[in-house]
């Protein structure tokens, strides 16, 4: 008994801190409509500034809490709110997520950045040394003050939602935001004060965890996760249930680590116990309604085959000449832009055609690594098709619960995946299941044979590099064809409108279902390739957060089409790695660049690919650009492989001559021709330069953002 | 019995019934208007036909079948289509593509040995939007978009057509255009279902005309009957016209 009452203690004073974050979260989603992946991470960078001017400079408690808690939270909120998240609301869910995931990502850079990981940096409990007696049972004094924070919190937030005035707005702006600010609601005010609310909700929380755990950006940032299963408990709406699905998860996870075995292969699941409660509940939710038409500024003009063909020679060509002028060091570095690029592929069917979310690409890959590691013995390349094979089974498994509900709760299910297998699945021991013996890292790492097709084996960097340019080209053109098919078009109508899709007569789940699997299935291959190139993986290589840079650079490159994936691994396995080789500095700068690209570029619908082909059609609309180029690129090559000059002289070359060419093209067309402007009337202008049409009414309606509710009058 | 047959069906959103026990039915080879002011409920009354919306209580019955909780994909495939008063368009795609997309889909469940193809370029034709198949349908007109819809919901061969609002965004010439499409599709044998703000073309198309108001059907009968009905008339004018 004495031990059931020490564990419900614990349990509860965890689920109080679950309870205050996910209540930030929460207020944060039903004002603004936007899922903050980063409500961990601003806890995490709260407590990080706190530990620095409490613990670091020893100024006292009480400054340093009104400092990190009443001025640095709020003003986290407030810039995030009007830097960041001003204007997102009419964007879709897949940028708004990529925007708050690009805040995570960047701000555990920032902290890492600013506190050097790696050094031990402790919170001592708060009134350690004082104890409550309840029954026999000692309760600290740091496990009473946080269940009383939360006690006031749950009370603050109700007072202040149910009886001020901007409460009141604030809940009003959740039902219909047109409707509020047509009756005097200020919205931007109010979505400015629940960020701030919202970040200062996740400093209390993280600081109150900072005596539990050891301060390091990323574990910090990802206990959170925990408390993104409480808010769903609550569906993103109700506080009080919030609140309770807060405190079962501390509970639960208490008594796991109080009564389960310590057997290794338990061990993990205390860990992995939010992840799959957060799955389970996402399993019983109700279902969600079919989702209308989104508006959308995005637009994917359909690939040609010719230039399809082009970009996977070019890629190619690209891979023979990267396999034949880098050292082996650097072909070993940089051939992991092909393979990455893979990942990124998976993503364009998935993401980019049907609009749905997963962020459980690195975790398919790891799936796909293991698959070949296992079965691929001697490099057998049929284990690559079981590398598709089994990753896609797995990742149709995944989504089935998820994929009755939209957007955030699917990024959600997939998010809680891939931390599970982080946390527990990644790092088990064999073990049986029946007459099956599965293997996964073996409590370390694994090796991987290299791909031997007929004999030939592809174990030298060089080699590498070629294969797997060669597949990322293949597996572009697969990704092009299912664009051009019947089963693309359908996915790109699943993406603009559900309700019109069933209404059509489409199983919308199944359609899900195989873009899922399909998406699956491509991230285990090129998992599989990837850990041909890493010879030994490990758990790390395939972690949740070092997944998410993958999908922000997809988005920022251009998620509907497979450039995009290519600027996806260009840049974080070839720039990146290169702006770190200038210098600590810049190595630094180069950790954050993807959180800024998500958070600034992600808002791009199109894509920075889709902007720079302009500067490409200008050179296919140009014939003597075409034939500079294919004179000067394969000379500035051969005149390398000669050994007239070495690699600094090399790439700056090859780089240089397609800039020149696409701007002297652009120069040369952008003369002659013009776009033409269109003069397009301003909404509150309609009426009175032209006759008022019925068309306008919706148009209005839609720029109030104005669903069902219609306000005209009726002829 | 009719084809479409709609029973005791009423919607509650929180404290607001939205539809109150509408009975009202759809004969195959006629057109059937649904009228009424703003907020009368008929386009909740398509989402609860279409499974879109479940009922509070109620029943759908479609060639003698109860749908029961029956999805929208099911009910589809037994023969229902329908437009939105709110576009729904795959705004991604063309004219032609958007059409497409649903002979396709109609030919996987259907075992259908048409073209999907030559399907689409045929309902191109009907609803006459050759000109600009392929433009993307976000840079059509409104009326242009209807049409769209209409084409799509053709390319499934429905039993039952429900048009919501079909024809608002339309010019006169288009909507004289427009009423004659209806009267082919009525009478190649569908049930063709009209909600309309236009009512002179209501009155001029339809076999039956039901009015709705506060989610109640105040009157049906025939266009001619309806026009002179008190209560309709009230709905319409405010209760202290004469």
């Amino acid at each position: 008994m004495d031990k059931f009452l020490t564990f419900t203690i614990v349990g509860l004073s965890t689920g109080a801190i679950y309870a205050i974050i996910a209540s930030g979260l929460v207020l944060t989603y039903t004002t603004t409509g936007i899922f903050n992946f980063a409500q961990g991470a601003i806890g995490m960078l709260c407590a990080f500034a706190f530990w620095q001017m409490y613990i670091a400079w020893e100024w006292p408690l009480w400054l340093a809490l009104l400092l990190s808690l009443l001025v640095l939270a709020p003003l986290i909120g407030a810039f995030i709110d009007t830097a960041i998240m001003r204007g997102l609301e009419d964007t879709t869910e897949v940028t708004r997520l990529v925007v708050s995931i690009g805040l995570l990502v960047g701000l555990i850079g920032l902290a890492n950045w600013i506190w050097k990981p790696g050094i031990s940096r402790n919170v001592s409990p708060f009134f350690s040394g004082h104890y409550f007696s309840l029954a026999d049972t000692r309760i600290t004094g740091q496990q009473l003050i946080t269940i009383a924070v939360a006690i006031v919190v749950a009370l603050v937030l109700w007072l202040f939602l149910k009886f001020t005035r901007t409460g009141v707005a604030m809940r009003a702006v959740v039902d219909d935001r047109a409707l509020a600010s047509l009756n005097g609601a200020r919205p931007n005010r109010v979505s400015m004060l629940a960020w701030a609310m919202g970040c200062t909700l996740a400093g209390i929380g993280g600081i109150l965890i900072a005596p539990n755990v050891a301060l390091d950006a990323g574990t910090l940032s990802l206990l959170i996760v925990n408390a993104y299963a409480a808010a769903i408990i609550g569906r993103l709406r109700s506080l009080p249930l919030t609140f309770l699905g807060a405190l079962i998860l501390g509970c639960t996870e208490a008594y796991l680590s109080g009564y389960l075995n310590s057997t290794p292969n338990l061990a993990g699941l205390r860990l992995a116990a939010p992840a799959i409660l957060l799955f389970i509940v996402l399993l019983v939710i109700p279902t969600s309604r079919l989702r209308g038409r989104r508006q959308s500024r995005e637009f994917f003009p359909m690939p040609s085959w010719s230039g399809t063909f082009i970009f996977a020679a070019a890629v190619i060509f690209a891979g023979v000449v990267l396999a034949t002028t880098l050292s082996n060091g650097d072909a070993v570095t940089y051939a992991k832009i092909f393979s990455v690029g893979i990942l990124a592929l998976s993503l364009v069917p998935l993401v980019g055609f049907a609009g749905q979310i997963s962020l459980a690409t690195l975790s398919f890959a790891g799936i796909g690594a293991l698959v070949f590691a296992h079965l691929g013995a001697g490099g057998n390349p049929l284990a690559l098709v079981l590398a598709f094979v089994i990753p896609a089974a797995v990742g149709a498994l995944v989504a089935l619960p998820a994929l009755r509900l939209s957007g955030i709760y699917l990024a959600l299910g997939t998010a809680a995946f891939a931390v599970a297998l982080d946390r527990w699945i990644f790092n088990l021991a064999d073990f049986d299941i029946g007459p099956l013996h599965i293997s996964l890292f073996q409590l370390g790492s694994t090796e991987v044979a290299p791909l031997n097709i007929f004999g030939y084996s592809f174990n030298t960097p060089a080699r590498q590099m070629i294969l797997v340019s060669v597949a990322f080209a293949l597996i572009s053109i697969c990704v092009v064809a299912v664009r051009k098919s019947a089963y693309g078009r359908r996915l790109l109508a699943m993406k603009s409108s559900e309700a019109a899709c069933a209404t059509l007569g489409l199983n919308l789940v199944g359609t899900k279902l195989s873009v899922f699997a399909l998406s699956a299935g491509i991230s285990g291959v090129g998992g599989a390739i990837l850990g041909t190139q890493l010879r030994s993986i490990s758990p790390q290589n395939f972690d949740f957060v070092s997944g998410l840079p993958v999908l922000l650079l997809t988005v920022v490159g251009g998620i509907g089409a497979v450039g995009g994936a290519l600027f996806a691994g260009v840049s974080l396995m070839g720039l990146l790695p290169l702006i770190s080789l200038l210098g600590v500095f810049f190595a630094k700068v180069a950790g954050l660049l993807p959180g800024i690209a998500g958070v600034g570029l992600g808002r791009n619908p199109n894509g920075t690919v889709h902007d720079m082909r302009d500067g490409f059609e200008s050179i296919a609309r140009y014939r003597p650009a075409i034939i500079w180029l294919a004179i000067v690129i394969p000379a500035v090559w051969i005149l390398r492989l000669a050994g007239i000059y070495g690699n600094a002289v090399f790439f700056p070359l090859l780089v240089l001559s397609p800039v020149a060419a696409v701007t002297f093209a652009t120069l040369k067309i952008g003369g002659l021709e013009q776009t033409p402007t269109v003069d397009e009337i301003p909404l509150e202008w309609k009426g009175f330069i032209e006759p008022w049409k019925s068309s306008d009414v919706i148009e209005l309606d839609m720029a109030l953002g104005m669903n069902e509710v219609t306000l005209h009058v009726s002829p | 019995m009719s084809l479409l047959e709609i029973a005791e069906v009423s919607v509650r959103f929180g404290g607001n019934l939205a539809l109150d026990g509408v009975t009202l039915s759809a004969e195959a080879g006629e057109i059937t208007g649904l009228i009424g002011p703003n907020g009368a409920g008929k386009t909740t009354l398509f989402n609860v036909i279409t499974g879109l919306q479940s009922p509070t209580s109620g029943r759908v019955i479609l060639s003698e079948r109860d749908l029961g909780r029956l999805s929208p994909t099911k009910r589809a495939r037994l023969g229902m289509a329908r437009t939105f008063q709110r576009l729904e368009l795959f705004s991604l795609l063309s004219v032609r593509e958007n059409i497409r997309v649903a002979a396709d889909i109609y030919r996987s469940y259907s075992g259908s040995k048409d073209d999907p193809a030559l399907v689409v370029e045929s309902m191109i034709d009907k609803v006459g939007l050759r000109e600009v198949a392929d433009a993307r349908v976000d840079s059509l007109p409104t009326g242009q978009c209807r049409l769209v819809e209409l084409g799509r919901s053709l390319a499934t061969r429905p039993k039952v057509l429900l048009l919501d609002e079909p024809a608002s965004g339309q010019d006169d010439n288009e909507t004289v255009a427009f009423a004659t499409l209806l009267r082919e599709l009525a009478a190649d044998g569908m049930a063709v279902v009209l909600v309309e703000h236009d009512v002179a073309l209501v009155m001029e198309v339809c076999a039956r005309v039901h009015v709705l108001d506060f989610g109640r059907v105040i009157a049906s009968g025939a266009p001619s009957a309806i026009q002179t009905d008190a209560a309709v008339l009230a709905a319409y004018l405010g209760s202290g016209a004469k």
